[in-house]
């Protein structure tokens, strides 16, 4: 019986993937298909605003696939906190941390933090954007985290920082179906002058919520991972 | 032009292969950091620093971390 339903799954599985590479190798547009990629390249300045044509496809042109990959990197953070978190609060500090390493990095994550929001926020007009700018800030957050006391791992205020941003990337989705052109993730802000920061319509808003998400999760999983280190070496 | 490419592409070469041999385990971590900054050298220069951007800090800086406290849990089960 149970070879039987996996026999029907398989079978249901093929006939899903031939159709859809049928449709794909046999529609009439297949042999003009690899034109959208010169499209996207003459018409994105005026289509979208953005000077950076790699943001506006990213944010515009593809942004369900960005909600998906947002929504991957969400599931691998969940299962790092599910793996590794554990109710006792410990301090996540190194013990043996000299003086230099100790000053020298409450100097330095200020100036870090500041190159991250820079690239989140000029992601429409120079390289960078979201995803980097997000990491850049964990990193930061990782360096204070590790060495010094001075700033607490909230888990807690971190984990609502992450579903307010999901939740906000979701709902300007939702805007669009509203709008003009009536799809999710649409631009309905203005486009504005290419070239000033604000413009391109909902491409920095976007892109500001993903770099608050990444940023926020990612700081997340290594202060769990910190934190579980902590509470083993005290076990020894 | 052609001789910078084949430089970082052999110090890229160089290291993945050195990686293998290295004892020590934090060497070894950033000696394939190394290889993830020069690959992201050469992204600059087929004019990608979107790719660059991303791989210098995901690759490099990321990584580097996630390895390196994996690698200082790890520590004390290695040594008995």
């Amino acid at each position: 019986m149970r070879k039987f339903f996996s026999l029907l799954l398989l079978l249901g599985f093929v006939f899903y993937i031939s159709s859809i590479i049928g449709t794909i190798l046999f529609h009439e547009d297949f042999f003009h298909a690899h034109n959208v990629g010169l499209q996207i390249t003459e018409n994105a300045v005026k289509q979208t605003g953005s000077i950076n044509t790699i943001t506006s496809v990213v944010v515009l042109y593809r942004g369900f696939d960005t909600l998906g990959e947002v929504t991957v990197l969400f599931l691998a953070a969940l299962g790092i906190s599910l793996l590794f978190a554990s109710g006792k609060k410990e301090k996540n500090k190194i013990e043996d941390e000299s003086f230099i390493l100790k000053y020298g990095s409450r100097l330095l994550y200020p100036f870090i933090i500041l190159f991250g929001i820079y690239i989140i926020v000029h992601g429409h007009l120079s390289p960078g954007g979201g995803f980097p700018g997000g990491v850049i800030i964990a990193t930061g957050f990782f360096i204070i985290l590790i060495t010094s006391d001075f700033i607490k791992f909230n888990d807690k205020l971190l984990s609502v920082i992450e579903g307010f941003a999901g939740l906000s990337f979701i709902i300007f989705g939702l805007i669009g179906l509203f709008g003009q052109d009536n799809s999710f993730l649409a631009n309905f802000l203005s486009t504005g002058v290419p070239g000033k920061i604000i413009s391109a319509g909902i491409i920095p808003f976007v892109y500001a919520i993903i770099g608050i998400k990444v940023a926020s999760e990612l700081s997340g999983a290594i202060g769990t991972f910190t934190l579980v280190k902590q509470e083993g070496s005290k076990n020894e | 032009m052609l001789y910078l490419f084949l430089f970082l592409t052999l110090i890229m070469l160089i290291s993945a292969i050195a990686v293998i041999f290295i004892k020590n385990l934090i060497s070894a971590v950033i000696v394939t950091t190394v290889v993830s900054l020069v690959a992201s050298i050469l992204f600059i220069f087929i004019a990608a620093p979107d790719v660059a951007i991303t791989e210098a800090s995901i690759g490099a800086a990321l990584t580097l971390v996630i390895f390196i406290i994996a690698i200082s849990r790890t520590k004390e089960d290695d040594e008995s």
